[in-house]
């Protein structure tokens, strides 16, 4: 399985991961080997089967779209690393 | 014998006949810690401050004839991706380092609701991502029986709170192994049930298509009684079963007379160490000599199960981890001008290592180009391994593999190396991409000392099948009374 340093950037970049230039080196490698790995799911016989996302019996299960408030805005907001008037707070986006 | 040697309904049954108070049970489990904690290092972070008074409350409620629930005042400990509010879920992750969640996990409402004593939230590879709690960004933990081995993972804290006696139980979770794989490393008794028995609300999402809560214990019956309090419908989990409540504890029979137990001949070839494989084969003669029918049978896409496992659990990783973006919680970096270096950088600096590696992989192959060849083909393997389990359980009642193919490794020796860190998880994975549950219990020591496991599996919400040829094992072996970890250096 050959993978080259620039697939690495762009899935980094799907990801929203920068990585060191080290780092690159390192994950083109790790990928290379746990990809042949992974591939190996490619010599199992699936003909005429499924995919199988869920484990549960009833795929589909229905609630009432009811909105029930957390009601702690205070608790909610503590969390967040940067806030202000109650508000999560991010650099400006709209030049 | 010291109180942090008893198991839970060992103390149980002493408070019942007063013999001993929850005050004493408290202070020797929060001595216990305070002596070995050092050398162990299964705690982020530790909760006992007001415990002894909280156990002297309960203590004066039972004296009063008030009525108390069962498990009041038993001390427990938590692994660190269950939200906790008021305490730290740091998940073992500079990104969440300061985290502190807002409201409990359901199975905190439970274990709170038992009025149970929380003594502090446990170690783990950061956000349960590993075999060996190497990967956690605080600490590493050592296993009890030897300090410079591991105690396996993810839910190594956990394990090695239980058998250092610094909890009498704890919780951890289980995607791929990170219950049983350090149950089977520490010598303590690991349950994943069935998908969908125990509510994942409040865990902190892995892989959610294969995540599980469940009990770490000293023993079997331990086991059942921790699953009697956690599992059950959860409305605020939309893949929590629709089962009907069991008492678990009803199992706790010694009897596997014709009990049919299927051996996959594929856990038991290469790579499996010899010590493991004879001390699982032992434990298959023994089921033979209690009446139990012993049959070898195959699960033949066992060679593929680990790489379709890697596949499912990073797709649904990079996906769950996309929610950490440094605006809400977690952590933010102090480098940005604009926010998608917020967005990058914060995910750049807060996760570790194997964390990135896994999301960049998880990533890769749900990528366009590459979806139809890792991720698509990988779910039409786990409908293979589901077939292969359903038809297996039309003939069998269980299963028998060894939990692990090896006992702990010495810290240091894997962590560097990915694919062969994955390899120790090759017996418990399938289970997970089943959605089965499993049991792991100590059945031996190997030549230097070190804790065996093997793996009992059930069909789907056949918890009880499980827990009751583990407890006739258990009773008829006696595990804990030959065995004791020895904390060498």
């Amino acid at each position: 399985m050959q993978i080259n340093r620039e697939e690495i950037i762009h899935i980094a970049k799907l990801a929203n991961l920068s990585l060191t230039d080290e780092e690159i080196d390192k994950y083109t490698n790790d990928m290379e080997e746990i990809l042949t790995f992974a591939n190996t799911v490619n010599n199992v016989n699936t003909d005429n089967i499924d995919e199988l996302a869920s484990l549960e019996e009833n795929y589909n299960v229905f609630r009432k779209d009811e909105v029930k408030a957390f009601g702690n805005r205070e608790e909610l907001l503590k969390n967040a690393p940067s806030q202000e008037d109650g508000m999560f707070k991010i650099p400006k986006v709209i030049k | 014998m010291d109180l942090y040697d008893l198991t839970v309904h060992e103390l149980l049954d002493k408070l019942k006949n007063k013999e001993i108070t929850l005050e004493e049970i408290n202070k020797s489990y929060i001595e216990r810690i305070n002596e070995k904690e050092n050398e162990v290092k299964a705690f982020v972070t530790i909760t006992d401050e007001d415990a002894v008074e909280k156990a002297k409350k309960i203590d004066d409620d039972i004296k009063n004839g008030k009525e108390v629930s069962k498990l009041s005042g038993i001390p427990i400990g938590i692994k660190d991706n269950i939200c906790t509010k008021n305490v730290k879920t740091t998940c073992s992750s500079k990104m969440l380092e300061n985290f502190v969640s807002p409201y409990d996990a359901t199975v905190m409402n439970k274990i709170n609701k038992e009025n149970m004593i929380m003594l502090g939230k446990l170690n783990m590879d950061e956000f349960a991502m590993g075999a060996s709690t190497e990967y956690s960004y605080f600490k590493k933990t050592s296993n009890p029986w030897d300090l410079k081995r591991v105690p396996g993972g993810s839910s190594g804290g956990s394990a090695a709170a239980v058998a250092a006696g610094m909890v009498p139980w704890a919780l951890g979770s289980d995607t791929g192994g990170s219950i049983r794989q350090p149950s089977a490393f520490c010598g303590t008794v690991g349950l994943k049930p069935t998908y969908g028995l125990v509510s994942r609300f409040g865990l902190v999402a892995f892989a959610s298509s294969l995540d599980q809560i469940g009990p770490i214990t000293k023993d079997v019956t331990d086991s059942a009684i921790l699953l009697n309090i956690i599992a059950g419908h959860d409305e605020m989990d939309s893949t929590s079963a629709k089962v009907e409540k069991k008492d678990y504890t009803k199992s706790l029979i010694r009897d596997v007379k014709g009990l049919k137990i299927g051996l996959p001949k594929e856990y038991f070839g290469e790579g499996i160490n010899p010590e493991v494989k004879n001390a699982v084969m032992n434990v298959a003669k023994e089921y033979e000599k209690m009446g139990a029918i012993v049959e070898e049978c195959s699960i033949s896409v066992t060679d593929y199960a680990l790489a379709t496992y890697y596949i499912i659990a990073c797709a649904e990783a990079s996906s769950n981890l996309g929610r950490f973006d440094g605006i809400r919680y977690g952590y933010r970096t102090e480098n940005f001008s604009n926010l998608t270096d917020i967005y990058k950088n914060s995910r750049s600096e807060g996760f570790g290592k194997e964390v990135k590696r896994r999301i960049i992989l998880g990533t890769y192959v749900l990528s366009s180009g590459y979806y139809d060849a890792y991720y698509k083909k990988a779910l039409k393997v786990r409908q293979v391994v589901k077939n292969e389990f359903k038809k297996l359980f039309e003939k069998y009642d269980i299963l028998l593999t060894p939990t692990s193919p090896t006992v702990a490794f010495e810290i240091g020796t894997r962590s560097n190396n990915p694919l062969e860190m994955y390899l120790a998880d090759i017996c418990t994975v399938s289970i997970n991409i089943g959605g089965v549950p499993a049991i792991s219990i100590p059945c031996g020591v190997d030549s230097n000392g070190m804790p065996i496991g093997c793996q009992l599996i059930g069909n789907h919400f056949e918890e009880e099948k499980i827990l009751k040829a583990a407890f006739t094992y258990e009773q008829e072996t006696k595990f804990r009374e030959k065995y004791k970890p020895t904390f060498k250096k």
